[in-house]
């Protein structure tokens, strides 16, 4: 196997690590909020190294831009998201947790 | 048993389910969650049997029914809930009157 | 390459036994919220088999609409009926979603199993070697004027399903607008973030719609799922809080609305006028007359989505002289 193709399989392979890490936090965590901040620290983390390690397989740079432009688009969308779900659930009166 | 038969057999597994959950519960928006899942069943039946054999191209013919098959279900699903919300404000309650258990 | 068959076959296994009970959860759920947000999860997975199934353009199909406007559309529905019957005051409103299917009733059951043993094996017992169209479609590739074979089907091939499955939609459209008025949202204003969102979304995603239409001919991609991607921008534009003017809801919505189906007609009543089978496009201009289609058949769809997700007429709905 190439070098690249080494560096790739590393880079989703490390990806799909925070990604189980971001699942975990998404089960194991006691309340809205820091399951959110789980979900979308580790998510976005986890599909830029998911998609560096694509960027390495790809033919052209523009397959390297429309990458690129995903991982954006997701990261504003989860951190919108992510936003609006915390702050309807503080409307909603759920309150944090303390230990 | 290729690949092709798994997922048409998990198509088989999801018809049935969203059949037995579009029997038994009474509330209206879950009979279309399950008309939902009854859709994606037969989708997946009828893609995974044209890919039985491998060596063939994909068989497109399948492929752009399901396609018009998703546009189809979304359309019927919005009609279906518009018709669940009037009937829930006229009636007070999300379910077909002969349906109501009290 | 066993080692690699070995991972993709795991890999299936778990993706269906996954979507199995997804699926169960789904539809088992005591709260109908956990139960959509389960539906837009399943949603995805399908997306996932429709990629092993060689069918990316389903798959994106699948994403956009299924688990996307589906999802929308639930999550409304959802709302509106909550709020609906708060309004009443009606006892016990969420026991009355509750699933109350009683355990001990064993028909249901029994013809689950029956249903599924009986599909089951007439579906094992089909011969191994699918006979398919495939061989023919790749041999009248070059005539079609695409080269993507599910575009080439859709338009080309079998385009008189997809000119009837432009008027279920406006038909569906139709249906909603005929049981009343758009439901009023009794919303406050949007917060800056959900204005924002969607004041840099909305471009970004009409640009990424055009692009799909642009590349189905020779890509996945295509008319319905650029027309997904243009109804997800008008649904977020809705969800902020926006609604079209006044003069805007006569007829420029009409017109858009009617601009996929209406094309579809005309194409198809000229090429019977000029002697050919129904939608049997001349091989020269094949290209251009699918293009044409797709690009009304995407507004047409994007149009409609959002209309379909208002609930009802526009508010503001002039009545035509």
């Amino acid at each position: 196997m190439m070098p690249s193709d080494c560096i790739s399989a590393a880079l989703l392979i490390a990806g799909g690590i925070f990604f189980l890490a971001g699942t975990f936090g998404l089960l194991r965590f006691p309340d809205v909020y820091t399951r959110l901040h789980a979900l979308t620290k580790a998510d976005n983390v986890g599909l830029g190294l998911m998609v560096a390690g694509l960027a390495l397989q790809a033919e052209s740079w523009a397959v390297v831009g429309k990458l690129l432009l995903i991982w954006l688009l997701v990261l504003l969308a989860g951190a919108s998201v992510a936003h609006l779900v915390a702050g309807q659930a503080l409307r909603t009166g759920t309150r944090p947790w303390k230990r | 048993m290729n690949t092709a038969f798994l997922y048409a057999l998990v198509g088989v597994g999801l018809f049935s389910l969203g059949l037995y959950a579009l029997i038994v519960h009474a509330h209206l928006l879950r009979k279309i969650l399950a008309i939902n899942v009854m859709g994606s069943g037969v989708f997946l039946v009828l893609v995974a049997l044209a890919r039985r054999s491998r060596d063939a191209p994909p068989d497109a013919v399948p492929q752009a029914m399901v396609i018009t098959g998703i546009v189809v279900a979304v359309s019927a699903t919005a009609l279906a809930l518009t018709l669940m919300l009037k009937l829930s404000g006229e009636t007070g309650r999300a379910e077909l009157p002969d349906d109501r258990r009290n | 390459m066993e080692a690699v068959n070995l991972m993709l076959w795991t890999f299936d296994t778990l993706l269906g036994l996954g979507l199995l009970w997804v699926a169960w959860r789904t539809l088992a759920c005591a709260d109908l919220f956990k139960g959509i947000v389960l539906f837009v999860a399943f949603g995805l997975l399908m997306a996932l088999a429709w990629v092993r199934l060689d069918a990316p353009d389903i798959a994106l199909a699948e994403a956009a609409i299924g688990a996307g406007v589906t999802g929308a559309l639930l999550m409304a529905a959802l709302a509106r009926l909550r709020a609906s019957e708060t309004d009443e005051g009606s006892a016990g409103q969420l026991g009355s979603e509750g699933s109350d299917a009683e355990p001990s009733q064993w028909l249901p059951v029994v013809i689950l199993l029956v249903v599924a043993a009986g599909l089951g094996h007439a579906l094992l017992s089909l011969p191994p070697e699918a006979v398919g169209l495939g061989a023919e479609i790749a041999a009248h590739l070059d005539i079609s004027g695409v080269s993507n074979p599910v575009t080439a089907v859709l338009l080309n091939f079998r385009g008189y399903d997809t000119l009837l499955e432009m008027v279920v939609l406006f038909v569906a459209l139709l249906g909603v607008w005929s049981l009343g008025r758009e439901i009023e949202q009794g919303a406050s204003a949007p917060g800056p973030v959900l204005d924002t969102l969607a004041r840099i979304l909305a471009p970004v995603l009409i640009l990424v719609a055009a692009y799909l239409l642009w590349v189905g001919a020779h890509a996945p991609g295509g008319a319905f799922q650029a027309g997904s991607v243009l109804g997800a921008a008008g649904l977020l534009l809705l969800l902020a809080g926006w609604r079209p003017r006044a003069d805007l809801t006569a007829r420029p919505l009409r017109l858009a609305l009617v601009a996929g189906p209406g094309t579809f007609v005309a194409v198809a009543v000229v090429t019977l006028l000029t002697g050919a089978w129904l939608l049997e496009f001349p091989p020269k201009h094949a290209g251009t007359l699918i293009l044409i289609l797709e690009a009304t058949a995407t507004l047409s769809i994007g149009v409609t989505l959002a209309a379909l997700f208002l609930g009802g007429r526009p508010r503001h709905d002039q009545e035509l002289r």
